[in-house]
């Protein structure tokens, strides 16, 4: 299968203008794609810049320099150029990404929260929560959470709504960052498994996995971002 | 790439002054529709003037409001006859103010502040059928129903934020103005109001433009972002990506003081 993310060139930094406009230089030269059905993790010391990479290629962050492209709707997307009409086609219908932490909409309950980008892609809402009561169920959270906003639970409780939010839907490239940090040994084998499950259907999946056990699992390829690193 | 579906709304080079202080100048941009476009920034910024004069309700000294329904040739609103505009006012668009005394007749019941403007832009007429549609919007806003012959001036602040939500959306308009639309209200009582917001706008597909000068507000409602400093848009982009990775120095100042809870 071929590639459906290629990340060519591409470079990330910050410039502080409220701190006298100090530049942070975070990526530089970053290329590498990524094909349908494998699982790429990216590595590199803590602070090389892995989710300043996720963030950009999602279009969270700006890039600086140099594409991301994604295989939208039979046609290459560059998620560093295309405007925000465009970014929001590709993240409703092809890129999804599941963060570290869970970002809570005050008074939305859990099961909302999943169902959301289902609804938001035209699936009815009937069916959109009962997809999202399956995936919910799957991740062991208690049903007497579902009805709850998310707010109050604990970071494991959390971070498991965000992965049913992310795999909910099959996206044909998911962007994962630490999905399993705040899970114990049961649930952190069940997101294993629905992690390789996208896989096998033909996601292509680039991720943070800091668990070595876990990245053993998965892993299909690495990359080690410090060798992009620009010279000084 | 998609088809190059038209915009709802074309801004184009918007200028107002109150005497030599320009209050917007040069704003251009474009609404599509179903969309949620945020416009933030401090107070005196021009956000105000810029939605007072999008919406049709303060002249501009300058520039085209060109507003295309379902791709018809567009039209500029400015140039429109006033009896026009007013009915559009009326009807395809809504206008939310922070101060519901201002959206609202307060003389008049809860229901008939929702059912006239059914009876004014869609010509309704049967009293029964108005009566049951504002009923009906008085509980998609969540207002007990027993309160539709009440004045507004017995309603709490936040229900009567959502009745004049219910009056603007009751004529299923295309685009809805919101000026500071969680302004005035207690934190929970936003909180609800938003959540309400963000499902109504959704179910009705409106595009909406929304002035605030709450981040948190513009996070959770607009697809977009317009900043404004002086009178001019300083940045612009996806909500998420202005608010994390702003790039324009008054954009980098604004997030980073937000305080933290």
């Amino acid at each position: 299968m071929g590639a459906v993310l290629r990340i060519e060139g591409l470079a990330k930094g910050f410039t502080l203008h409220n701190q006298g406009g100090l530049r942070l230089p975070v990526l530089a030269g970053v290329q590498f794609a990524v094909d349908a059905g494998e699982c790429v993790v990216i590595t590199g010391a803590s602070g090389c810049g892995k989710s300043s990479l996720l963030r950009t290629v999602y279009a969270n962050y700006a890039a600086s320099g140099g594409r991301v492209l994604v295989r939208h709707d039979g046609a290459w997307v560059d998620m560093a150029a295309a405007p925000p009409r465009m970014v929001m086609a590709v993240r409703r219908a092809t890129l999804g990404y599941v963060s570290q932490f869970l970002r809570v909409i005050p008074r939305v309950p859990a099961l909302d929260v999943v169902a959301e980008p289902l609804i938001a892609d035209g699936v009815p809402a009937g069916e959109a929560r009962d997809r999202a009561a399956a995936m919910l169920a799957r991740l062991n959270l208690p049903q007497r959470l579902w009805s709850l906003p998310p707010a109050t639970f604990s970071g494991g409780e959390q971070q498991r709504v965000n992965i049913a939010r992310g795999f909910v839907r099959a996206y044909p490239v998911l962007l994962l960052d630490e999905p399993t940090a705040s899970l114990d040994a049961e649930n952190r084998a069940a997101v294993v498994r629905l992690i390789d499950e996208a896989r096998e259907r033909g996601a292509a999946i680039l991720g943070i996995f800091h668990d070595a056990e876990v990245r053993a699992q998965l892993a299909t390829r690495s990359v080690n971002l410090e060798t992009f690193r620009a010279p000084a | 790439m998609p088809a190059p579906d038209p915009p709802l709304l074309q801004v184009r080079n918007l200028a107002k002054a109150y005497g030599a202080i320009a209050a917007c100048r040069g704003i251009s941009f474009d609404l599509w529709p179903g969309e949620v476009l945020g416009v933030v920034g401090e107070s005196g910024s021009g956000k105000t003037t810029l939605l007072a004069c999008v919406s049709g309700q303060l002249p501009p000294d300058g520039g085209q409001v060109l507003y295309a329904p379902d791709g018809a040739a567009p039209v500029d609103v400015l140039a429109m006859p006033e009896p026009d505009r007013r009915r559009l006012l009326r009807s395809e668009w809504g206008f939310v103010h922070q101060n519901p005394r201002d959206g609202l007749r307060m003389g008049v019941s809860g229901g008939a502040n929702v059912g006239e403007r059914l009876m004014a832009a869609a010509g309704w007429r049967h009293y029964g059928r108005i009566r049951a549609a504002a009923l009906d919007w008085m509980a998609r806003v969540e207002i007990d129903r027993t309160r539709i012959d009440d004045p507004p001036a017995t309603y709490s602040g936040g229900m009567q934020q959502r009745l004049q939500i219910a009056r603007n959306l009751v004529t299923h308009p295309r685009i809805v103005f919101m000026d500071e639309p969680t302004g005035g209200l207690d934190v929970s009582v936003q909180a609800r109001l938003l959540d309400l917001l963000r499902a109504l706008v959704r179910a009705e597909g409106v595009a909406v433009v929304v002035v605030t000068h709450d981040l948190a507000v513009a996070r959770l409602l607009a697809d977009r972002l317009l900043v404004m400093r002086d009178g001019v848009v300083v940045e612009s982009g996806l909500t998420d990506q202005v608010l994390d990775d702003p790039q324009h120095p008054y954009t980098q100042l604004l997030v980073s003081s937000v305080l933290q809870v």
